[in-house]
C-alpha cells in the first residue's frame, strides 16, 4: 500500500532564513575543466513586474556530460570539486547571475513514459532548473540551453515544446560588463536568460 | 535495436498537490504560469540531483534553541519522522532544511514588519540529514500563528517550513508542516489550496507522547514521503512481437 506524496506549499517570503546557508553561485572552482558562462537575468511577474522574493536552483553535469550522482552510469570523469548544484536568490530588481561551466552532452534514455525514436540519442546541453518564490504554491521546473549549439535541434526535450516557445529556454548571449571581462582575462561568455512566469513571452515550464 | 529505457519517478496523485494558480492565495494570480505544462518524461537528468555530505552539515544545526546565549522564549518541541518514498522505503542521509517564525509570529526577515518581539535568542533555522533508516529529529520552539495581508483579518496558522532533495532533481520537496487542532486551518488558503482533503491532513503533525520528554519537551511526529520510483521498464525490442495469451473461452 503507497502512501501518496506529501504535498507541496510555497516557500512563501521569508524562505533566506532556512535557505541562504547554501546560497552558492559560483558553481565551478578553479580547477573545474570546461567553458566558462556567466548566466544572468530576471524573474519577471504577469505585469512584468521584478520578483525580489524569489530563488533558483540549478543541477547540471560536468563538462564531459557526466552527472555527479551514482546513476548516472556512463564513463565520463566526475571531477570531484564539482557538485553541479547552485542556489541563486534574485534581489530587489528580480535580477539573479552564477557563473558556472558549460556542461557536457549527456545521455538522453528516457524514462517509459517518453515516446519517440530519439532515446538513444544524447541530450543537448542544459541545465535544470527549479523556480521558487512567495505566490508559487509549489516549484517551476525549466530548462537552460545554449545559444549556438547545433545540437539544439535534436535535442529530444527541446522538440517536445512547440517551437514558438523554444526560445525561452535558449540562453542569449550579451556581450560581458567590462569589469567581469577584464578580472576574467575574457574567457568568460556571458549569457542572458530571463525568467517570465506569467503572459507574453511567458517561459516554458515543465510537468517533471 | 534495443531501446535504453529505465525508471523515472512517479508522477504525483491527482488531486493531491496544490494547482499554481490558487486565487484565494493572491499571491499566486500574478505569479502562476498560464501556459500548460510540457510532460517532461524523465531523463539522467531528473532521475540525478544534488547530495549534500556529512561535511556540508553543521551537526549542532539540528537544535534551534541551542544557537545562542540564552534559550529562546516559547515552546520547547521535538519534531520528529520519517523520510520515506511512496512504497514506504526509506530516503537515508537526505538534506532536510527547515525555517519557522519564533513564539510570537515574528521571522528574522527584514521583510517582516509584523509588530511582535524578535527574540535574541531565536534565528528559526535548523538543517540535518536524515538517518541510515531516514529518520530526522530537531529540537526547537513552537512557532506563533501570524497575520499577513492576503485578506482581510488573515492569519496563517502556526507552521515549520521543510526543503527536502531526496535522490533526484524529480524528488525535490518544499512544504510546510502545521500543528494539530490549530482553529486558523481551515481559514488558510495556503494549507488549503490543495483539493484532496486526506493530502492537506498529511500536512499535520501528530502530537507524539513517545518522543514526548518528561518536564522539557512535547514531541510532535512528521513523515515526510517523496515521489517513489516507477517500476523498472522492461527493455523493448522493436523487432519482437510480445506474445499475447488469449483470455478466457
Amino acid at each position: 500500500m503507497s502512501v501518496p506524496a506529501t504535498t507541496w506549499q510555497t516557500v512563501g517570503p521569508f524562505f533566506s532564513i532556512g535557505l541562504e546557508r547554501l546560497y552558492c553561485d559560483t558553481l565551478a572552482g578553479p580547477g573545474v575543466h570546461g567553458e566558462r558562462v556567466e548566466i544572468s537575468g530576471r524573474m519577471l511577474d504577469g505585469d512584468g513586474r521584478p520578483v525580489p522574493d524569489g530563488i533558483i536552483e540549478i543541477w547540471q553535469a560536468n563538462s564531459y556530460g557526466k552527472y555527479a550522482h551514482p546513476e548516472d552510469k556512463t564513463d565520463h570523469l566526475v571531477e570531484p570539486d564539482f557538485s553541479g548544484y547552485g542556489r541563486i536568490p534574485t534581489d530587489a530588481e528580480g535580477h539573479f547571475r552564477f557563473t558556472t561551466v558549460k556542461p557536457g552532452r549527456a545521455a538522453a534514455p528516457v524514462s517509459s513514459d517518453g515516446q519517440g525514436g530519439a532515446e538513444n540519442r544524447l541530450q543537448a546541453p542544459h541545465l535544470a532548473v527549479s523556480v521558487f518564490c512567495r505566490g508559487l504554491l509549489l516549484r517551476l521546473v525549466t530548462r537552460i540551453y545554449f545559444p549556438d549549439e547545433s545540437s539544439n535541434s535534436e535535442d529530444y526535450v527541446l522538440n517536445l515544446v512547440e517551437p514558438s516557445r523554444r526560445g525561452t529556454l535558449i540562453a542569449k548571449k550579451i556581450s560581458a560588463p567590462d569589469n567581469m571581462a577584464q578580472s576574467d582575462g575574457g574567457g568568460l561568455t556571458s549569457l542572458e536568460w530571463n525568467i517570465i512566469l506569467q503572459g507574453s513571452g511567458e517561459t516554458v515550464f515543465f510537468d517533471c | 535495436m534495443t531501446m535504453t529505457k529505465f525508471a523515472g519517478y512517479r508522477r504525483y496523485a491527482p488531486g493531491t498537490q496544490p494547482l499554481h494558480l490558487h486565487p484565494l492565495y493572491v499571491s499566486s494570480i500574478k505569479r502562476a504560469p498560464t501556459m500548460p505544462l510540457v510532460h517532461l518524461p524523465h531523463t539522467i537528468s531528473e532521475i540525478t540531483g544534488p547530495s549534500f555530505g556529512p561535511d556540508t552539515i553543521d551537526i549542532e544545526a539540528c537544535d534551534l534553541t541551542n544557537q545562542h546565549s540564552g534559550e529562546p522564549l516559547g515552546e520547547r518541541i521535538i519534531v520528529s519522522g520519517r523520510v520515506l518514498d511512496e512504497d514506504g522505503r526509506s530516503i537515508p542521509h537526505t538534506l532536510i532544511e527547515i525555517w519557522q517564525a519564533n513564539a510570537a509570529g515574528r521571522y528574522v526577515h527584514k521583510e517582516d514588519q509584523h509588530n511582535a518581539p524578535l527574540d535574541p535568542n531565536f534565528t528559526g533555522c535548523g538543517h540535518m540529514l536524515t538517518d541510515a533508516g531516514g529518520r530526522y529529529r530537531f529540537v526547537t520552539i513552537r512557532p506563533g500563528a501570524y497575520p499577513w495581508r492576503n485578506h482581510h483579518n488573515a492569519w496563517r496558522p502556526a507552521h515549520i517550513h521543510f526543503s527536502l532533495f531526496g535522490p533526484a532533481f524529480a524528488t525535490r520537496l518544499v512544504t510546510q508542516m502545521y500543528f494539530p487542532s490549530d482553529p486558523l486551518l481551515p481559514a488558510d488558503p495556503i494549507f488549503n489550496c490543495t483539493a484532496d482533503e486526506s493530502a492537506r491532513q498529511r500536512l499535520i503533525s501528530l502530537f507524539d507522547w513517545e518522543n514526548t520528554i518528561p518536564e522539557h519537551a512535547l514531541g510532535f511526529r512528521f513523515d515526510v514521503i517523496l515521489s517513489g520510483r516507477e517500476a523498472t521498464p522492461m527493455e523493448t525490442h522493436p523487432h519482437k512481437v510480445p506474445q499475447v495469451q488469449s483470455v478466457g473461452p
